[in-house]
């Protein structure tokens, strides 16, 4: 299904919505070939788990996402349930453990469900964090979005199990451009996972998602990512475009917007998770790390910006890159006039493994409160022969080594992961470094 | 591949117009095309803007209503230059970006030629920076500093550059060629009439050779209305020690941008300073440190106190090319901020293409530290000369690891000076 833009959403595709500052090279992006909807392959629609494509659960359990929830019942403890909700291309397919979450009010369910379902929820909120005109691609996003996930969690309610997303894409030529929104009311707290996959193709394929976070009173959203889209072949052809927008909206005192991402695939990652701490008291937290191998392309870092008195942030960013990758941290911490104790705290850590890869820091830090106090420090270096000697003459292979290393670096970001996808991001770094030394 | 969306001229763009047209009409044919390669190259840019990425914090479309009229060829009375102050020094002035002989020190100095260049610079620049080049279509005059090979300089060479006269600019080129072995001292000053609304915009270009010792001191005492743009492009060779340190304080508005690149290796170099901001001032250090070769060491270490609406802006960029192993760069920005009103940017880069490196950046932004302020007051300091005895500690810091004595006794006094420290001990 071809689909042409509505003028009036966006007057002009000329301009693809290139930054001159983002350290990120691609060829144009043809608006008008792109895919805008598809529909996973069963025209029909799965009507339940049994009918979806075995290749994808199959995919699925490598990542170690459970779906089924027979398979949850059947083995694992209850404190490790996720209810997870599936999206394949364009189309939300299935959402598990409904019934348990309606229980305690939460509703999680595909946008275009909630869409019907909740107006007036989606109505006051969708928009309120990332406006229409935001950037170029939130701007797509907004006039073609066709589905993704919705979570309401009611005051007081502290979400019973991890929420989780799957994305997926399997279309050819299709850009997935998915819409997730999330509001924790006063007092509430809810904990969100997304992991994403994309199958090998020759061509780009274009993500371009908007995350929408809003925080109210003493409310708390931690928001995961597990990323790893197809990062193209060996030699640079195909993968994923991952242009996304990611923000939080401390809106109200004393609530909590904390970020964690692993990055390990696509062709090119460009995105910034950020928060805007608007309420008093309120804390914004970034947790990342970045793997870049093969000839993938990450400008990634966050936001921070201090709006209300005694806001707290944190940043913690650890990059490495190999092969012939080009790995950049972009941040920026701003105070403004009023935001009075603002604090801040930056590290950024690049791993260089190889020397035909880039690493590369750009802080911005802003500050017009003089009683804010802003910390930043970066570090580059590579793994020292001494510590490979060590390793290896304890009979670990040199690839073994490497791996054991770049998770001890990365080891404070992995520890704000969720237990179970803790695990899963250690293979995942380890299999991401596959072939970088030797 | 997107042309960007034609933006209207400014009234300074179309000053600057008729500024081009009349200097082209006086200038000699082989100088004129040298001109017109670099207005092109400006005018292809125009004055930049905050979407010029690095121009982002420093709106000089914005800042810059108007291009005032070329200076004229002065000569004003040698009591108007401040220079280095008392220090017995060898003194070069340059009046509206032209050399003035009889303001200068007369007899000869062993191993230092001083030679009137004309016009324009074929400045190697190591930048496509629009404001160096429309120091290049615009140049008034200009010198060339030799210091032979392994020539010891005791006495400082000074450089003053004075702009004379009121809604005015000037614009000087300065070429300075430092042989292999030499060790001076350089301290450059930029001033004018005090009062007095102007801009200055200066192109250096700096050539050290190996082995060389040069330590070189950067005074910018602009008039408070004054803007001030300089381009500073310095080359080391190989075990060369380059120290440089800027000391802010003059200028409404003032840009100072180096573009540094080793082409040797073994070589150190320092880039220090401090910036002194009050009122509404806007003060930007911009710093390009290109690290083309392997084993040099780059430290890059400025502080800056911000008062009343004050802006400061500090950008530093260092690059490690492919192959330039066992680099060790580090940077780090310490700001105070004394109002509420006052601003600080920073912005401090890594850009890494080589392994085997040691390369880290720092940055600190905050108020007076509660507890030293309590430590002081304790002991019955009033709290206002406290806080200047805070504000004059963590100045004198960078100073001291200037490392050269001469400058950093001139460097403490203008501090301290600025700070009215000296008043409150005798009140």
């Amino acid at each position: 299904m071809d689909a042409k833009l509505a003028s009036g959403g966006i007057s002009s595709l000329e301009n693809d919505g290139r930054a001159t500052w983002a350290r990120v090279e691609y060829p144009k992006i043809d608006f008008e070939d792109l895919h805008y909807y598809a529909a996973p392959k069963n025209t029909e629609g799965p009507k339940s788990l049994d009918e979806v494509d075995p290749e994808l659960l199959e995919t699925y359990k490598k990542l170690g996402i459970p779906l089924s929830e027979q398979e949850i019942l059947a083995g694992v403890a209850p404190e490790n349930r996720v209810a997870v909700d599936a999206v394949f291309d364009s189309v939300s397919v299935a959402t598990t453990f409904k019934e348990e979450l309606a229980k305690a009010g939460v509703i999680f369910c595909p946008i275009s469900e909630a869409v019907r379902e909740h107006p007036e929820l989606v109505q006051k909120y969708l928009g309120s964090v990332v406006p229409v005109s935001d950037n170029f691609y939130a701007t797509l996003n907004s006039a073609v979005f066709s589905d993704g996930s919705f979570v309401y969690v009611p005051p007081g309610v502290r979400c019973p199990m991890e929420l989780s997303t799957y994305f997926r894409i399997n279309e050819k030529n299709t850009g997935q451009f998915e819409r997730t929104l999330i509001i924790a009311d006063k007092g509430s707290y809810v904990s969100y996972l997304e992991g994403c996959t994309a199958p090998q193709r020759d061509e780009n394929q274009l993500h371009a998602a908007v995350v929408e976070l809003v925080a109210l009173e003493d409310a708390e959203i931690k928001y995961s990512t597990v990323q790893n889209w197809y990062p193209g072949d060996s030699e640079g052809k195909g993968g994923i475009y991952n242009f996304v927008t990611k923000r939080g909206d401390c809106r109200e005192k004393n609530s909590k917007i904390s970020w964690t991402q692993v990055e390990t695939g696509s062709a090119i990652t460009w995105k910034y998770p950020s928060c805007i701490l608007r309420g008093d008291n309120s804390q914004g937290e970034f947790y990342s790390i970045a793997i870049s191998n093969g000839h993938q392309q990450i400008d990634s870092g966050t936001k921070m910006i201090h709006l209300g008195k005694n806001t707290a942030s944190r940043i913690i960013s650890k990059g490495i890159s190999a092969g012939v990758s080009q790995n950049t941290y972009r941040g920026q911490v701003s105070a403004h006039r009023k935001a009075s104790n603002a604090r801040n705290f930056t590290q950024c850590d690049s791993l260089l493994i190889g020397d035909k890869c880039g690493a590369h820091t750009v802080p911005y830090i802003e500050s017009k409160n003089s009683s804010a106090v802003f910390e930043h420090e970066a570090t580059t270096s590579k793994i020292s022969d001494d510590q490979m000697f060590y390793c290896q003459a304890r009979g670990l292979d040199e690839e073994e080594a490497v791996a054991l290393i770049v998770n001890g670096f990365v080891r404070d970001v992995i520890q704000q992961l969720p237990m179970e996808f803790a695990v899963e991001a250690q293979k995942l770094i380890s299999i991401s470094l596959e072939g970088s030394v030797g | 591949m997107n042309a960007p969306a034609k933006i209207q001229e400014t009234k300074a763009e179309q000053s600057l117009n008729a500024q081009f047209d009349a200097t082209l009409a006086q200038t000699t044919q082989d100088n004129a095309n040298q001109r017109k390669q670099a207005w092109d190259a400006f005018k292809a840019k125009g004055i930049p803007h905050r979407r010029v990425e690095e121009w982002h914090y420093t709106d000089l479309r914005t800042k810059m209503t108007d291009a005032f009229a070329l200076a004229s060829k002065t000569s004003p009375k040698a009591d108007a230059l401040t220079g280095a102050g008392g220090l017995e020094t060898y003194r070069i002035a340059i009046v509206n970006g032209r050399y003035v002989p009889e303001l200068s020190s007369n007899q000869a100095l062993a191993g230092l030629t001083v030679t009137e260049a004309e016009g324009f610079l074929a400045a190697q620049l190591g930048t496509d920076d629009a404001m160096a080049h429309l120091n290049q279509a615009l140049v008034q005059g200009g010198i060339t500093i030799k210091i032979d090979a392994d020539a010891t300089i005791e006495a400082p060479i000074e450089i003053v550059r004075y702009t004379d006269g009121t809604e005015v600019s000037s614009y000087a080129g300065t070429s300075v060629e430092i042989g292999s072995g030499a060790k001076a001292l350089i301290i450059e000053s930029f001033e004018g009439d005090a009062e007095a609304a102007y801009q200055s915009n200066a192109l250096t270009e700096v050539k050290v050779g190996d082995k060389a010792n040069i330590h070189w001191l950067k005074l910018q005492v602009e008039s408070e209305k004054a803007q001030h743009i300089e381009t500073l492009s310095i080359e080391l060779g190989a075990e060369t020690n380059f120290q440089h340190f800027i000391y802010n304080e003059g200028s409404a508005l003032s840009r100072a941008q180096l573009f540094l690149e080793f082409k040797g290796e073994g070589t150190h170099a320092g880039l220090r300073g401090t910036c002194l901001l009050k009122d509404s001032q806007h003060a930007d250090i911009t710093l390009f440190v290109n690290h083309a070769v392997p084993e040099c060491e780059s430290r890059e270490y400025y502080r800056a106190v911000v008062d009343d609406k004050a802006r400061a802006v500090f950008q530093g960029k260092i690059i490690v090319e492919p192959g330039a192993q066992k680099t060790d760069g580090q940077m780090m920005i310490k700001s105070l901020l004394l109002s509420d009103t006052a601003e600080i940017n920073a912005k401090p880069e890594l850009e890494i293409f080589a392994d085997d490196v040691q390369c880290a950046h720092g940055s600190t932004t905050g108020d007076i530290d509660e507890d030293l302020l309590f430590y002081l007051m304790a002991r019955g300091i009033p709290e206002a000369q406290a806080r200047k005895i805070l504000v004059l500690a963590f100045l004198s810091e960078a100073i001291e690891e200037f490392e050269e004595e001469r400058s950093v006794e001139l460097l403490e006094a203008m501090t301290r000076k600025w700070l009215h420290a000296d008043e409150m001990v005798s009140e």
